[in-house]
C-alpha cells in the first residue's frame, strides 16, 4: 500500500514539475521603453562624479548667496543645460566638453570656498555657462531607443533633485560651523574638479 | 481508515498544489480586459504623461494667477478636451507631432517659471487650444472602439479633477517659498521640452 502511494506521488510530482516549467507572460508592465526610459534618464546626471560635484556646487553656491540667487540659479541651470543637451541630440558639436565641465566643478568649488558674491546676472551666467557644457555630454551620450519625454522628464528631475540636495546641504549656512562646513565642502569640489581636469588632460 | 486517508494526502497535496500553480496569465493590469470604458479613459489620461504634464503645468499657472483663472482653467479645459475629442473620434489615423509637443511643454513650462502675468483672455485661449489638440489626438486614438464616447467622458472628467486639485492647491499657497517650488516644477516642465525638440529633430 505504502509503495503504491509512493509510486503515485512520483508521478504526480513529475506532472507538477512539468506544469511549474510551463511559465506565461507576466503582462506586468507599462508601454515598451516607457519604464527604462525614465530610469536610464534619472540615472544619467547623477552616474558621473563631476556632473553631480557641478550641481550639488550650483545649490551650495546658491544658498551661500540667498534669495533670490537660491532659486534663480537651480532653476537656471536646467534650463541651460536642457538647452545644451538638445544641441548634443541634435548634434551641433561643441569643443572641450570635458575641460569645460572639469571647469565648472574647480570654479564653482571655489566660489563656495570663498563665498564670492558677484551680482546675480554674472553669478546666473556663469552657471548658464557651464551648465551647456554638462548638458552637451549628456545629449551627446543618449542611448537610442528610449522613450523621449520620460526620458526628458527623468533627466531634468533628477538634475534638479541634486540642485536641491545642495540648497539642503546649504541651510547650514546660517550657523558660524555651517559656514566653515560649507567653504570646506566647496573646497572638496574644487579639488574634485581638478582631478577631472587632470584626467581630462592626460 | 486513518491509514486510507493518509495514503491519500499525497494525492490531495498534488491537487491543491496543481491548482496553485497551474499559472493561467492573471490579467492583473487588465491590458486585456479593461476596466469599463469610463475608467479606460480615466486611466488612459493617468497613465500618459504627454498629456498629464501640460494639463498640471496649465493649471499650476492658472493657481498662480489666481482663483478666477483656476475657475477658468477648471471649465474651458475639460470643454474644449471633449469636444476635440468627438472631432478627432471620426478621424481615420493620426500621430502627435513630437515638435507640438515639446512646443506645449516649453511654452507652459516656461510661462509657469516665469509666472507670467497673463490675462485671463490669454488663459481661456491656452486651454482651449490645448483641449482641442490633446482631446483631437485622444479621439482619434480611441475611434476604432464603440464606446469611446465614453471613454471620452472618463478622461475629461480626470483632467476636471486634476485641475481642480492642483489649481486649487496653488491658489492659497501663500509663502514666497512656496509659489518659488511651484515655478521651479514649470522650468523644470520647460527644460523637458527643450530635451524633447532635440529628441524630434535627432529623430526626425
Amino acid at each position: 500500500m505504502i509503495k503504491t502511494t509512493t509510486q503515485q506521488f512520483s508521478k504526480c510530482s513529475r506532472v507538477l514539475a512539468v506544469i511549474l516549467f510551463y511559465t506565461e507572460a507576466a503582462f506586468a508592465h507599462p508601454q515598451k521603453g516607457e519604464a527604462v526610459g525614465f530610469l536610464t534618464g534619472f540615472r544619467h546626471p547623477i552616474s558621473g562624479l563631476d556632473h553631480v560635484l557641478a550641481m550639488v556646487a550650483v545649490g551650495l553656491w546658491g544658498a551661500q548667496l540667498g534669495a533670490p540667487a537660491i532659486w534663480v540659479l537651480p532653476v537656471a541651470f536646467p534650463m541651460v543645460m536642457a538647452f545644451g543637451g538638445m544641441l548634443g541630440l541634435m548634434g551641433v558639436p561643441l569643443p572641450g566638453v570635458e575641460y569645460g565641465i572639469a571647469l565648472s566643478a574647480i570654479l564653482l568649488g571655489a566660489a563656495v570656498l570663498f563665498e564670492f558674491r558677484p551680482p546675480l546676472g554674472c553669478a546666473a551666467a556663469l552657471v548658464g555657462f557651464f551648465a551647456i557644457f554638462h548638458g552637451h555630454a549628456h545629449g551627446t551620450e543618449l542611448p537610442p531607443g528610449q522613450s523621449a519625454l520620460v526620458y526628458s522628464i527623468g533627466f531634468v528631475m533628477a538634475t534638479g533633485l541634486l540642485h536641491a540636495l545642495g540648497i539642503g546641504i546649504g541651510t547650514v549656512h546660517r550657523w558660524g560651523w555651517g559656514q566653515k562646513f560649507l567653504r570646506l565642502a566647496g573646497a572638496l569640489v574644487a579639488v574634485g574638479g581638478m582631478f577631472f581636469m587632470w584626467k581630462a588632460v592626460a | 481508515m486513518k491509514r486510507a486517508s493518509q495514503s491519500r494526502l499525497p494525492l490531495y497535496a498534488f491537487v491543491a498544489c496543481a491548482f496553485v500553480m497551474c499559472a493561467i496569465p492573471s490579467e492583473a493590469h487588465l491590458n486585456s480586459t479593461g476596466v469599463g470604458p469610463f475608467y479606460d479613459g480615466l486611466i488612459h489620461f493617468l497613465m500618459s504623461p504627454e498629456d498629464i504634464i501640460p494639463v498640471l503645468a496649465l493649471a499650476l499657472l492658472a493657481g498662480l494667477r489666481g482663483a478666477s483663472y483656476g475657475r477658468r482653467a477648471l471649465f474651458t479645459l475639460p470643454v474644449a478636451w471633449f469636444l476635440g475629442g468627438l472631432v478627432g473620434l471620426s478621424a481615420l489615423t493620426t500621430r502627435p507631432h513630437p515638435f507640438i509637443s515639446a512646443a506645449w511643454f516649453l511654452m507652459l513650462g516656461g510661462l509657469l517659471a516665469a509666472d507670467a502675468e497673463v490675462s485671463l483672455r490669454v488663459t481661456t485661449a491656452l486651454a482651449t487650444l490645448l483641449g482641442v489638440y490633446h482631446g483631437y489626438l485622444n479621439g482619434a486614438g480611441m475611434g476604432q472602439f464603440e464606446t469611446a464616447a465614453v471613454a471620452l467622458l472618463g478622461l475629461v472628467f480626470a483632467i476636471f479633477v486634476l485641475i481642480a486639485l492642483a489649481a486649487a492647491f496653488v491658489v492659497r499657497l501663500r509663502a514666497d517659498w512656496s509659489r518659488i517650488a511651484v515655478r521651479v516644477a514649470g522650468s523644470w516642465i520647460a527644460a523637458s521640452g527643450l530635451l524633447m525638440l532635440g529628441w524630434a529633430i535627432r529623430t526626425r
